[in-house]
């Protein structure tokens, strides 16, 4: 028995490497979002470009939508860009934009430049709607389910890794 | 002894608080712009994350401070503004983590191991008092070759 104490901080050891080698390896930037399972919050967006629809919270339900949250100035921004352009080739899933303290002119141009794969974007100069969102960095990606419930947040880009394994079979569990 | 102020100064000088509020942030009304600056030293900056809104640059701690003072100068009382900041980004977003349910192994486990180790020698002392007060004789349980090792080391303190 009295034996037994000497193995008691190897014992420790062990449960402290494990909690370390688990704890190490996530990602303290990746939060979760406290709107899980939520209703999306309220909000009204005027359009980025006259003329077109903006976006708002009654937009969102009916079915599985994505709203993405995106701005010229974000350089991962443009790094999913590719994967939403490919996304709305192949998916008839709505894909909606949240433009984030943008300068309108830079964002219409990036859009121009690049392809614009949202059927709907509203435009968030105070970057308010993104605080309703629980927004804290762009990009930030947010799967809507047809009860117009947030049911994911992707917070950072999208690459196509994370779409063909998180985001299109998501959509295709909620499409059910 | 001017120099020895001038390094005194400089060596008190970081200790004033450097924080990020901007001067046109700054509430008119004293009493508002002290709870503000209360409020915003225990909320957590969502990009930069071990710094509070008070002190960081980044832009949405600055959007976050000039929130919490609108929501101050239209009447919301401190924990109302807290909520609506928790409602959004979670309690993560308080530096101190809130007391309940999912945190109480983070309040009590420190207190809870202490007691367990006090707990745990005060048996062990007391059991070997008592073994001493029943008048046997500890060394009796030791290997021959560790008797021998502490006799030696008595020894070694004898002159």
């Amino acid at each position: 028995m009295p034996r037994l104490i000497f193995i008691l901080p190897l014992l420790l050891f062990g449960a402290i490497a494990v909690y370390f080698a688990i704890g190490l390896t996530k990602d303290p930037r990746n939060l979760p979002s406290a709107l899980i399972d939520k209703t999306a919050p309220e909000f009204t967006l005027p359009p980025l470009r006259d003329g077109e629809p903006g976006l708002a919270n009654t937009d969102l339900g009916g079915e599985v939508k994505i709203v993405n949250v995106f701005a010229s100035w974000c350089v991962p921004c443009k790094l999913e860009h590719p994967v939403f352009m490919r996304f709305s080739q192949q998916n008839d899933t709505p894909l909606y934009g949240i433009n984030y303290k943008n300068i309108k002119s830079e964002a219409v141009a990036w859009l121009s430049q690049l392809g614009d794969p949202y059927q709907r974007i509203g435009f968030d100069l105070s970057g308010r709607v993104g605080i309703e969102w629980g927004v804290y960095g762009v990009p930030e990606t947010y799967i809507i389910d047809k009860e117009g419930r947030i049911r994911y947040r992707h917070a950072g880009p999208i690459l196509p890794k994370v779409m063909k394994e998180t985001i299109l079979p998501l959509i295709t569990e909620l499409k059910k | 002894m001017r120099a020895l102020l001038i390094c005194i100064a400089l060596i008190l000088a970081p200790l004033t608080s450097a924080n990020a509020v901007l001067p046109n942030e700054v509430l008119k009304d004293p009493l508002l712009e002290k709870r503000a600056r209360a409020l915003s030293k225990n909320i957590r900056c969502l990009v930069c994350q071990n710094q509070s809104i008070d002190d960081s640059n980044a832009d949405l701690a600055r959007d976050l401070r000039i929130l919490v003072r609108e929501r101050l100068t239209a009447g919301d009382s401190d924990t109302a503004v807290l909520d609506f900041l928790i409602a959004r980004y979670g309690d993560f977003v308080m530096l101190k983590p809130p007391f309940k349910g999912s945190t109480y192994i983070l309040w009590f486990g420190p207190v809870g191991i202490f007691i367990i180790a006090v707990i745990g020698l005060s048996v062990f002392f007391r059991r070997r008092q008592r073994l001493i007060a029943q008048g046997e004789d500890l060394t009796a349980r030791l290997s021959g070759d560790e008797r021998e090792r502490l006799a030696r080391l008595l020894d070694e303190d004898r002159p």
